[in-house]
């Protein structure tokens, strides 16, 4: 569905990203996994046209560049990472504003946006704080609200840049059983998500990228890709022991 | 639970904010060193816009010469520059965002005295010359203003926008005393200009200001949605398919052109368009379908208010209307600043 040619992105005379190519099909989860400073969210960035990039960008064959904004926000859904700090808009007008790209007349609103609303609402599971404002919520609800916002664009494919980050464990867990439910509606849907929890990477992802310093690594499986070749030359440490280790901690 | 369908006001909400506004409006014709009988303004009115010929006396003369074309200008005035700072607030995430504290208003008072002091005229058209320059003037310092807070911060965090802006004024309204200086037999009227304020404005003025409130604002107050979607997030309105450069230049020209026409009609008015906004979003929410016509109505009521007093508290000697919304301004600015420092 979604495939990236060549692409390379240079700010500052600086390379962040050099030569990556990959391509998503339709049903699966694509993990992007690496260092800090190896490039995962400028990748992000780039699919989502927030930074210039060389190279090619395609949905379904066509370059992403020659769609207008709205079109594309019909086909791609992005959640980022970061804190919000703005004013105090009620759920339910931020999960609505993912209609935009529906919207037709000025003052009329799209077919189906109520119901699209509530439906989005209803799978991050807040149709109870609807009218709760923003500075209101917690870090999950929040991340939650914006989760809602992507799923109410009725996107194609959903890019997530570290949609758990800074999140307790019951978010992360609910963060990410809510898209895997989303993926398992239609064969023609797909996700790409940067994650820092290799473990989550292993348990939710079909197939994954490795990214070192602004080039593609590895890609593969899973079981390939985060194998423990792989994460300690990436990581520069013994990071399967030091997994086990954590783990460990659990079984006294 | 019903709910309501749209987000914006109802018919019966628009009928009482206009109310407001046109009762504001009655009362400050009626008060002045003058005080004229509220049934005497009414039939005043009513026979001027009827056509009919008034009752002899002075009070005609005064209401419909004097007293109404400055509260009608005010009016206008008021509720431009409240939407303005409205449109910019939302644009920039920025709750301090508005004309006087961005440099614009400076930059535009710039604009219009360099077209005084060189004579710059558009022929046949009275102060048309002026208003280009201040439009200019405004869009230009918009521009530069936040072209220097990209190049310093690239987040264009609130603090950077407003100390780019404070220095910005300066440095504009330095370069407007070095025109001054040199002014020579311009002096005169540039000064009658910049103490200008709205005492002796026209129905001319009162037409223009209408005009570019209908095609600015208009086109303002029909950008509520992308203006929503800025406010929660520039990227997040990306995401979501807002066209982020169009609309951005769009709110930026719209802005400037309607502060460019307000500062030559009627000089530099500060704070307003900081104030009006900030307190119709704790009292109609942030959603800009409610708060941009809440603002434009709001900051017209406020000005017109801050225009009776700047009349009546001294009489018969009269204060500018800056002084008096500044020192407002000024304080109402430490409580939003301080209220946003807290997360409030």
């Amino acid at each position: 569905m979604l495939t990236a040619e060549h692409v390379s992105v240079h700010l500052g005379g600086k390379s962040i990203l050099s030569d990556i190519s990959f391509s998503l099909s339709g049903g699966e989860w694509l993990m992007v996994v690496g260092p800090n400073g190896a490039g995962k969210s400028t990748l992000i960035n780039a699919l989502s046209r927030g930074v210039s990039y060389t190279g090619r960008v395609s949905f379904e064959g066509r370059d992403i560049q020659s769609f207008k904004p709205r079109q594309l926000a019909r086909y791609l859904g992005v959640l980022r990472q970061g804190a919000y700090g703005g004013y105090g808009f009620t759920v339910e007008e931020v999960v609505r504003l993912g209609r935009y790209a529906y919207s037709q007349g000025l003052f009329s609103h799209g077919k189906g946006e109520q119901e699209a609303v509530e439906a989005a609402l209803l799978q991050v599971g807040l149709l109870d704080k609807r009218d709760r404002s923003l500075l209101t919520l917690s870090g999950g609800e929040l991340q939650r609200v914006f989760l809602g916002q992507a799923f109410a664009q009725n996107p194609r494919v959903l890019l997530l840049d570290e949609p758990t980050n800074h999140l307790d464990l019951p978010y992360q867990k609910q963060i990410f059983d809510g898209v895997k439910r989303w993926l398992a509606q239609g064969k023609d849907r797909g996700v790409i998500c940067v994650v820092h929890d290799l473990s989550l990477a292993r348990l939710y992802g079909d197939r994954a990228l490795l990214l070192q310093e602004g080039r593609l690594a590895c890609e593969g499986v899973p079981g390939v890709v985060l194998s423990s070749e792989q994460m300690n030359r990436a990581y520069g440490m013994d990071v399967c022991g030091f997994m086990k280790g954590l783990l460990g901690q659990w079984e006294t | 639970m019903k709910r309501r369908s749209s987000e914006g006001f109802t018919g019966w909400e628009y009928a009482i904010l206009i109310a407001l506004v046109l009762l504001t409006l009655l009362l400050c014709v009626c008060v002045g060193s003058v005080s004229i009988p509220f049934s005497t303004t009414v039939s005043v009115i009513f026979r001027a816009v009827g056509g009919l010929s008034q009752e002899p006396g002075t009070a005609a003369a005064i209401i419909l010469s004097s007293r109404l074309p400055r509260v009608l200008s005010v009016l206008l005035v008021g509720g431009s520059l409240s939407l303005c700072g409205c449109a910019m607030q939302g644009l920039l995430q920025n709750p301090l965002a508005d004309g006087s504290t961005l440099g614009v208003s400076s930059g535009a008072s710039l604009g219009a005295v360099l077209a005084i002091a060189f004579n710059f005229y558009v022929p046949g058209v009275p102060f048309a010359g002026t208003m280009i320059m201040a439009m200019a003037f405004a869009f230009c310092s918009l521009l530069i203003i936040l072209g220097l807070a990209y190049k310093l911060d690239f987040s264009l965090s609130t603090n950077t926008i407003i100390l780019i802006g404070v220095i910005f004024s300066m440095f504009a309204s330095s370069l407007m005393s070095i025109v001054i200086t040199f002014s020579g037999e311009k002096l005169r009227s540039i000064t009658f200009w910049t103490m200008g304020s709205l005492h002796g404005s026209t129905y001319t003025n009162v037409l223009v200001l209408l005009v570019a409130l209908c095609i600015f604002g208009g086109a303002l107050l029909l950008h509520y949605r992308e203006l929503n979607a800025f406010a929660v997030g520039e990227d997040n309105a990306r995401n979501i398919g807002v066209n982020v450069r169009k609309i951005k230049l769009l709110v930026l020209i719209a802005v400037s052109g309607l502060i460019g026409v307000c500062v030559s009609v009627g000089g530099t008015i500060a704070f307003v368009g900081l104030v009006t906004p900030h307190i119709m979003r704790i009292l109609v929410g942030p959603n800009h379908r409610r708060l941009l016509p809440a603002s434009l109505l709001g900051g017209g009521m406020l000005l017109m208010l801050c225009d009776l007093a700047a009349r009546v508290l001294l009489n018969p000697m009269e204060l500018p209307i800056g002084v008096v919304t500044s020192i407002i301004g000024a304080v109402a600015f430490v409580i939003i600043y301080a209220r946003r420092q807290r997360g409030v």
